[in-house]
Formats: structure tokens, sequence, C-alpha cells
């Protein structure tokens, strides 16, 4: 107690002071510390592990062996991974009909009537439900003998279709049962787009003789980009990761004719007779990539945005 | 890693002396049996029955049963066998316990067998428990496969009823041309999770080709290209077209109530189904149990019987009551008991069984059985399990794709048994 105090005091000193003469650049490192840690541990450092994990042959259980390229190449001669590829480009173009699809409902419902808040919730119900719900209503929509869409295509050719036994429409089938819930979140996405468009310029252009098609084409959609840029990268990403409908609704099946790269992916590394771990990551790589190119486009494009501002 | 765990079982040693020394004191603390399964209702109370016998005996054991989704178990176990090791885990034999057994995740319980001499009374299932000469676990039920008929549809479709010794093959080919001229499906099926159509499979492979061939081709020694494949799926080429047609659109319970409702007859079928056929309104009068018919003649009648087990993981903390618990499901008591009540049969030849009518079926055809196969995705590798069932059911949609469907599984056959 009696002894002096100064050394250690001093050296507080300088600590605080470093501190001091830093504080302004080290704040926003600290304060963004805890959300860069989460994305490394739980995004970048798995995104690698992937990509180590898909140049071994490995069941998840004993030893890993280095086998090098040797699961990508076997990809490339894999029908099952053509099929995959082929229905998650069929996803993306078809997803993308959410866009139109949701601006359109958009529109109609933003006006004043009695009750428009009910009828827009309604709208928006079939995004609250959980997708595996979802899957499961349009399962027995689809469903041979007693669903409602199997007995209507009946009574009017007379010869029903089970849509998720055949392989012709099965991906189709499971796209629109995606695009129900899609649809709705687009909606919402124009829905707050269109409050913001500005009534000075409808009612200029309106005074110009603007109305119908040139309205919305020259006026509102310009006004609506930012929502229009979110709801393109929502739903290609949507595309592209769907994946619990069509393990909900058909499993892959009929003999893997629905499978999308995010599934197929499961399928070999995870599921019940999975045990592939490094060719599922084979899988997850490409299908990571195939992201990537979209990814850094919208990147891209936000920070060209950016730098024109 | 070898040091923790050795640090961690002298702990759970000390510990379990500790238990045992406080338990002739206080008479309350018991040793824990941590067991994780993954039973359905009926079964899930039977098994609870033979807990509470087993601590009934061993009232210084007190074993914690935690139940797991059938399906989500099939994935959870491979993360709890390294994360979180119970005492007691369930799985299946032959090659579907292989992967575990491989990576030394399950243990070696040959001295169970030995000490309780169950290599005599677990004949049967001896070869299905057994990898490099050791048994890996203890099984506890397993159940017949057949057709199950309807016999309501028989009459309405004016077909004559199969005889004590079922039908012969061309009859039943034959019948199923009456019953599609009556708008009733001969055989249906549900192929939405794939493997009720490896059923059909494996019995005409059976048939066609006997049970040494059939575990040769999932052993992977037969080439899928191979003319004596071609004459089995050449078999199944002639009830094609008589199987429910929107059958991949089917889960195996959508299937089994075309069966009730008489909109199908027959259905190839593990005896478990009887239940859902039962409550679905059909009842011993007019639910029908046959074994599938001979095709080439003199072949030895094999079945298929899946073989459900318990096993002790590597990473057991209570290994000693774990083998205690392991010989107690072993013996023909308990098994008598928890097969009559789950209605299958028990793996001790020295049990009892049932009065039911098709479990005394079942126990019939399978005591009388040449050999035992245990089902096709158990019998083959996981890996190729998944693609020939995906064949098997495009064959039942598209047989003119055989090529196809051939060339695809013959290029996995070589990929998969190379290791």
């Amino acid at each position: 107690m009696t002894r002096p105090a100064l050394p250690a005091s001093s050296a507080e000193r300088v600590s605080r002071s470093w501190w001091r003469s830093n504080q302004r650049r080290l704040a926003p490192w600290l304060f963004l510390a805890p959300g860069m840690i989460m994305f490394a541990v739980y995004v970048i450092i798995p995104i690698f592990q992937s990509m180590w994990i898909s140049f071994y042959d490995w069941d998840g259980l004993g030893e890993k062996i280095w086998i090098g390229l040797d699961n990508y190449r076997e990809l490339l001669d894999d029908d099952a991974f053509y099929t995959s590829l082929k229905n998650n480009v069929i996803w993306l173009v078809l997803y993308l009909l959410a866009i139109p699809a949701g601006l359109m409902i958009a529109i109609f419902l933003n006006q004043n009537v009695w009750g428009m808040r009910l009828y827009k919730s309604l709208f928006f119900f079939p995004f609250v439900i959980s997708q595996v719900v979802v899957g499961l209503m349009f399962s027995w929509f689809y469903a041979p003998d007693f669903g409602l869409f199997y007995r209507l295509i009946e009574l009017l050719t007379g010869q029903g279709i089970a849509v998720l036994a055949d392989e012709r429409y099965v991906t189709y089938g499971i796209i629109a049962a995606g695009l129900w819930p899609q649809i709705a979140y687009v909606m919402i996405l124009y829905l707050t787009g269109l409050n913001n468009v500005a009534p000075d310029q409808v009612e200029a252009a309106r005074l110009d003789g603007a109305r119908g098609w040139r309205m919305l084409w020259y006026v509102i959609l310009p006004q609506l980009r930012p929502a229009t840029f979110i709801a393109v990268v929502v739903t290609v990403i949507g595309a592209l990761r769907s994946f619990d409908l069509v393990s909900i609704m058909t499993d892959g099946g009929p003999y893997g004719s629905s499978r999308v790269l995010s599934f197929y992916m499961y399928e070999q590394a995870l599921s019940e007779y999975g045990y592939r771990m490094g060719y599922g990551a084979a899988i997850a790589v490409v299908l990571f990539a195939i992201m990537m190119v979209f990814i850094s486009g919208f990147i891209w494009k936000m920070w060209r945005d950016e730098a024109e501002r | 890693m070898s040091m923790k765990r050795t640090g961690r079982t002298i702990g759970a040693l000390a510990l379990g002396t500790a238990l045992a020394l406080a338990g002739t004191a206080m008479a309350q603390e018991k040793r824990v049996l941590r067991y994780y399964a993954d039973y359905d209702p009926i079964p899930l109370a039977a098994m609870e029955e033979l807990i509470a016998d087993f601590e009934a005996a061993n009232p210084d054991i007190d074993v914690q049963l935690n139940n797991f989704d059938h399906e989500g178990y099939k994935t959870a176990i491979r993360n709890f066998l390294s994360a979180d090791a119970p005492d007691l885990a369930n799985w299946y034999a032959a090659n579907r316990m292989r992967p575990f057994v491989e990576a030394g995740q399950f243990m070696d319980v040959s001295d169970v067998w030995q000490e309780n001499n169950l290599y005599d009374a677990l004949s049967s299932s001896v070869a299905s428990m057994t990898i490099d000469d050791k048994q890996w676990g203890i099984p506890y039920t397993y159940y017949q496969w057949g057709i199950y008929y309807n016999r309501d549809a028989y009459k309405a479709a004016g077909v004559e009823l199969p005889g004590p010794d079922g039908v012969s093959w061309d009859q039943f080919v034959e019948n199923c041309k009456k019953f599609q001229a009556a708008g009733i499906d001969c055989l249906t099926t549900g192929t939405k999770a794939l493997w009720p159509g490896a059923g059909i499979f494996d019995y005409l492979s059976l048939r066609t080709n006997g049970y040494d061939w059939h575990m040769k081709l999932t052993g992977g020694e037969i080439p899928w290209t191979d003319e004596s494949v071609r004459k089995v799926f050449a078999e199944w080429a002639k009830i094609q077209p008589y199987i429910t047609k929107d059958h991949a659109a089917l889960d195996w319970q959508d299937a089994a109530s075309l069966l009730v409702q008489g909109k199908a007859a027959h259905y190839v079928m593990g005896n478990f189904a009887v239940g859902v056929f039962k409550e679905g309104g059909m009842t011993n009068e007019n639910l029908g149990f046959m074994v599938f018919p001979e095709i080439t003649p003199g072949i030895p009648r094999a079945e298929e019987a899946p073989t459900d087990t318990i096993h002790i993981p590597s990473g057991a903390k209570n290994v000693e009551d774990a083998k205690k618990f392991l010989a107690f499901v072993a013996s023909a008591d308990a098994q008598t008991k928890l097969n009559a009540k789950i209605g299958q049969l028990p793996t001790n030849k020295y049990s009892t069984v049932g009065d039911d009518p098709f479990i005394k079926a079942g126990f019939e055809s399978l005591s009388t059985a040449s050999a035992l196969a245990q089902f096709f995705d158990r019998d083959a590798p996981a890996e190729m399990a998944k693609v020939a069932m995906e064949g098997f059911q495009e064959f039942m949609v598209k047989p003119e794709n055989l090529d196809r469907i051939l060339d695809r599984l013959e290029k996995a056959r070589q990929r998969i048994y190379k290791k």
C-alpha cells in the first residue's frame, strides 16, 4: 500500500492515451468484430473447408483419402449432375416470373379501398407459412386419385396427370409451388416501393398525357428500381438454393428427375444413403461458383450505383 | 484424442465405482445406461415394457431411452456416434451397419454372443450380424416379406383365390390380366420413398436366380449388364403393366389404402404393413398372405427378413451394463414378449410366436426358407442401393429405358465396389 504506485500508473496513462489517440480508428472495428467473427466462422471458413473436402474421398466417418480432382472429373460424367444443373436453370428462369407477377399484384393492391389491409395481408399469407406446409399442400393438390388438380385434369381430359410422378412435369409442378410464396414476397417489396413513388411526378406525367403501359414503363418502374433490384436478388438466390420443396414434395424423384444441385449435394453427402462427403462438397462448390457469378454481378452493380451517387 | 478418451473412461470407471459404493449405501443411486432409438409408437411401448422388466431384474441400472423420429434418426446417428455416443443405439443388420463398423464406431460384442450361447439361439442371424468374423450387435426382431392380398378384390374380379401354397408364377401373371379387365391394379406399390420397389426386385431376383446369385449381385460381383440380370427384369416386365400407374407419387401407406379399398389386389410388403391394413378396416377374413411364387423351378426358396438390431457405440461410457442389456434383449423370454407386442418375429429360436395368423404364416415361411436376405438397401452398400432403387422405380414407369438403367447401374457398380 505504501509502495509508490508510479510505474503502474504511468503505464496506465500510456495505454489510456494510446487508446484515446486510436479510439476513432478502432471503434468501428470493435463494433464490426462480433459480426465479422461470426461471418468468418460460419460462412467464410466453411466455404474453404468445403472446397478442401471436395478433393477427398471421405464417407464422413472414416479416413479421408486425397483424390485431387477426381470428384470433379466424376461430376462431368454424371447424368444426375446434369439433370440437377438443367433443373436449376429451369428454376432460375421460371422463378423470375415471380417479379412481373408480384408487380402486377402489388399495383392491383395499391389502391384505397375499404378493407385493403386485409386483402394485402391475405395476398401476403403464402409467404408467412412455412415452405414445408406449402410443399405438403401442393403435393396433396397434385396427388393422384384425390388431388384437386388431378381431378380437374381428369374432368377436362378424361385422363388425370400425377404431376409429381411424371418426369416431364415434376419440376414445373414444384416450381409452381415455389412461385406461390415467392410472388407474395416480391409483392411486398413492390408495395413498399410503391409507397415511395413520388405523387407529383405521377401527377405531372398524367398532365402530359401518360397513362396505362407508358405510365408504368416510363414513370413508375424507374422509380421502383431499388425494389426491382432487391426482388431480382432474392428471387435468383431463392431459385438457386431451392431445396425444401424438392425434398418435401418428391425427394428428388421420380428416379431423380426433379433433383436440383442443392438437393443432390444433400443426397450424396448427408441423406439416408449418402456417405460421400467429398462428392457432395464438389457439388456444393459448383453451386457456389454459379451463385458467385450472380452475387458478384449484384455486388458490382451496387458498387457502381454507390459510386455514381 | 486417445488421451482424452482414456481419461474419460477412467473418470467414468471411478464414477461407476463411486456410484456402486453409494448404491450399496443408499440404494437410490443408479448406474445410467443411455439408449438412443427410433421406435414407432407400438414398438416403443413394447420396448419400454422390456426396459421396465430389465430394470426390475437389475435394480441398480437406470435405462434412459431417448427416442428419435424414425427418418431423422438415420442422419442423427452419424453425428451422435462421434460427438456424444450413447451406451446403446438402434441400427440395422448386414451391409447397413458396415460404414459404422469399418469406421470403428460400433463395438465388437462377440463376447456377448459367446457367453450367452447366442450362436445357437440366434443362429438365423449370425451371418447378417457378422463382419470380419466378429459380431457387432444383437438382433431383437425381424419380420417376413411376402405378398399381401385382398380377398374381396379377388371376388370382385372373379379370380380364384390362391391355395395354401400360393399360386404359380404363370397363374399370377394370368390373374393379373383378369384384375386389369375388372379395373383393379393387380399389384400395387408406392415408390416415392424408393424402397418398396426394391422389395419387388429382391423377390424377382431371389426367385429367378436364387439366393447365392442375389448375394453376389448385391455384393457387386455381377455386372448389372449381365444376361442373368436381364432375366430378372424380363420377369418383371411381365407384371409391369399391371402395377399401379402413379406409384412414383405414392407413399407406401397410400398404396396400402389402395389395397384396403379393393382398388388393388396384391402388395409386396413387409409384415409391418398388416397394422396399416387393419387400421384401414381389413380383417383376417379378407386380408390374405402368400409367399412370392416360384419362378425358376427347383431354386431353393429364400425369403426377405430384415433384422432390426441394437449396438454398443465405441464411445459408450457404460459398456458393462450395455452388454448386460444386450444379453437380456437376446434372451428367449424377452424376445417372446417384445415381439408378441409389436407383431413381429423373435430372432431367438427358443422364443414362441404369437397367435396372429400373419405372424404364424411368417414364421412358417421363414423357418422353411433355405436362406434369408436382409433387403436390398441392407444387403447392398448404401450408395448402390440408392442408385439401384431409382433404377427400379424408373423401370416400373418406363420399362423401355431398361438398357439405359442397366448401363447406369453398371457404371455405379464399378465405382462403388472398387474400393
